[in-house]
């Protein structure tokens, strides 16, 4: 028997103040999949996430977590999330990289527990995943925005999730260090099977890894074929990727 | 010679309740400022007057009175917090307002202005049995629910969204430390005085926060810094003949204003040494 998906969203809509943001949208995720969700600003990417992580309820319809409804759903540690902008909470706050990836532990620990020495080295070797681990015990305000955001990404490994969901992970980092951040989930999504959810306007760079793609558009949401996405976006993002879909609009290469 | 500050108990006594309210305030302090909450030690403080002015009124321990309003005080500014998320900072204006004016209204009905007066600035010399009880049995409870919710507090401090998913429960802590906050700011209160207790939340965290390069290290060295500013004010307050706690406040001031110019002056240093490459 097929392992379940890893998510489900079945004829999901959702209104604000009565203002309907999307209505009866359905899509999945497999297990090892790396899945991007695309859309102009305002069309809900965002508020799709919150209500995949129970931060918001439907309007109507229904989301499966691992084969389990999600009001159901208490295993939260198999879910790793990283916000919009994350890297920027910490840029002000007094940790070093390895306290705020030892958060991490969390789930795993509960309260009252400390991480014993088994809790540390599981930290080295979140950071050592991303590359950062002779930065381990530097504030994180004192690195660069990319290592701040592969701090935030060892802080979910640590966990050992087996679902990844990003909010436009590449904000305010430079296009080089953007790549590398893709190049690294395709890594973790490739050795170790890690299905990775990410919300995104960058599709052009990260599309060499994904699975899926899924487009939010006036209140529907739509999955692109991947050859049309390809050969699209070939043409040297001059036109959009569908010209059913004005959310697919490629971002600016340079 | 120095030590003859010793010879009298109610030095003694100062001493020991400077240096407990010293190891706790800054653990209350580093998550309140981290959470960007600082003024909510000031609104406490403020709303404690009123709780000591109904002790005194209808005659019962002050600061049973103190600690009462503050808790209320403490779970007003939650309550409007979650009611406007976006302007939490609103909550600590209203509190502090309600706090202020039911302070001065009660205030005129307390027959022993003297009494009244020292909980404005304090008389951590004047403590008596039941006020050291106090002060010794908060100080244990907070510290141990300090060390015993530490990492729950950092990451509801760091981010409390992140820390609601990683299954913290946030609601529960956030009440925990708003109980510790209120009876922390109403013991305080008796000791260096209301209106100087708020800056004893914030002035050694400011200071640890200059050096500390963990946040292990910036907790240590907040209380580090609160036991020297304690210790060094009440001495300096006892040969000078000056007000203890707002001479430990203002020798904490001085300390962050050098550790500024300290900065400052490393930072230029720094600059000249590195060679000019345009």
């Amino acid at each position: 028997m097929a392992a379940p998906d890893v998510l489900r969203a079945e004829n999901v809509s959702f209104s604000y103040h009565r203002e309907p943001v999307f209505t009866r949208v359905s899509f999945s995720v497999a297990p090892g999949d790396f899945t991007a969700v695309i859309g102009a600003n305002g069309t809900g990417k965002s508020t799709l996430i919150k209500l995949l992580l129970g931060q918001l309820s439907p309007t109507s319809g229904q989301i499966w977590l691992f084969g389990q409804e999600q009001r159901a759903f208490g295993d939260w540690s198999r879910i790793g999330y990283l916000a919009q902008n994350q890297a920027a909470t910490a840029q002000s706050f007094p940790a070093t990289a390895a306290e705020i990836v030892q958060t991490g532990l969390y789930p795993s620990l509960g309260l009252f527990r400390f991480p014993g020495r088994q809790g540390r080295q599981k930290v080295l070797e979140a950071l050592d995943r991303v590359g950062l681990r002779p930065m381990a015990g530097r504030l994180v305000g004192q690195l660069s925005g990319g290592q701040q955001q592969r701090v935030m990404l060892a802080r979910l490994l640590v966990g050992q999730p087996r679902l990844m969901i990003l909010d436009e992970p590449s904000t305010g980092i430079d296009e080089q260090t953007a790549r590398s951040l893709y190049a690294l989930l395709a890594d973790l999504n490739r050795d170790t099977g890690l299905t990775i959810l990410m919300v995104t306007h960058d599709v052009a760079r990260v599309e060499p890894y994904l699975n899926h793609v899924f487009c939010l558009e006036s209140g529907s949401m739509i999955e692109l074929a991947r050859a049309q996405l390809l050969e699209e976006l070939g043409h040297r993002h001059k036109h959009p990727v569908n010209p059913e879909c004005a959310c697919c609009e490629p971002a600016e290469v340079s | 010679m120095v030590l003859s500050v010793f010879a009298y108990g109610f030095m003694q006594r100062a001493f020991l309740v400077g240096i407990l309210l010293a190891l706790i305030i800054p653990c209350i302090g580093i998550v309140m400022i981290l959470k960007r909450l600082s003024m909510i030690g000031d609104a406490l403080a403020h709303t404690s007057l009123a709780g000591v002015a109904t002790g005194l009124i209808f005659n019962f321990n002050p600061i049973l009175g103190a600690m009462a309003a503050t808790v209320t005080a403490a779970l007003g500014i939650e309550a409007i917090r979650k009611k406007i998320p976006r302007y939490a900072e609103l909550a600590i204006a209203v509190i502090m307002s309600t706090g202020i004016g039911l302070a001065a209204v009660l205030s005129g009905f307390v027959s022993n202005a003297a009494s009244f007066n020292s909980f404005l600035f304090g008389s951590i010399v004047a403590v008596n049995d039941f006020e050291l009880l106090l002060v010794v049995l908060v100080s244990a409870a907070v510290l141990l629910t300090f060390i015993l919710l530490y990492k729950e507090l950092f990451l509801i401090a760091y981010d409390e969204e992140a820390a609601r998913l990683a299954g913290v429960p946030v609601k529960t802590i956030n009440f925990i430390f708003t109980l510790m906050t209120a009876v922390t700011v109403s013991v305080a209160a008796r000791t260096v005085g209301a209106l100087i207790v708020s800056s004893m939340l914030v002035i050694p965290v400011a200071c640890g926060l200059q050096l500390g390069r963990s946040y292990r290290q910036t907790v240590l060295l907040s209380i580090g810094f609160a036991l020297v500013f304690t210790i060094a004010g009440l001495l300096i307050a006892y040969y000078a003949g000056l007000k203890p706690g707002g001479t430990i406040v203002l020798t904490g001031v001085i300390t962050l204003l050098l550790l500024f110019a300290g900065r400052h002056l490393a930072t230029r240093l720094r600059r000249a040494k590195k060679p000019h490459t345009a």
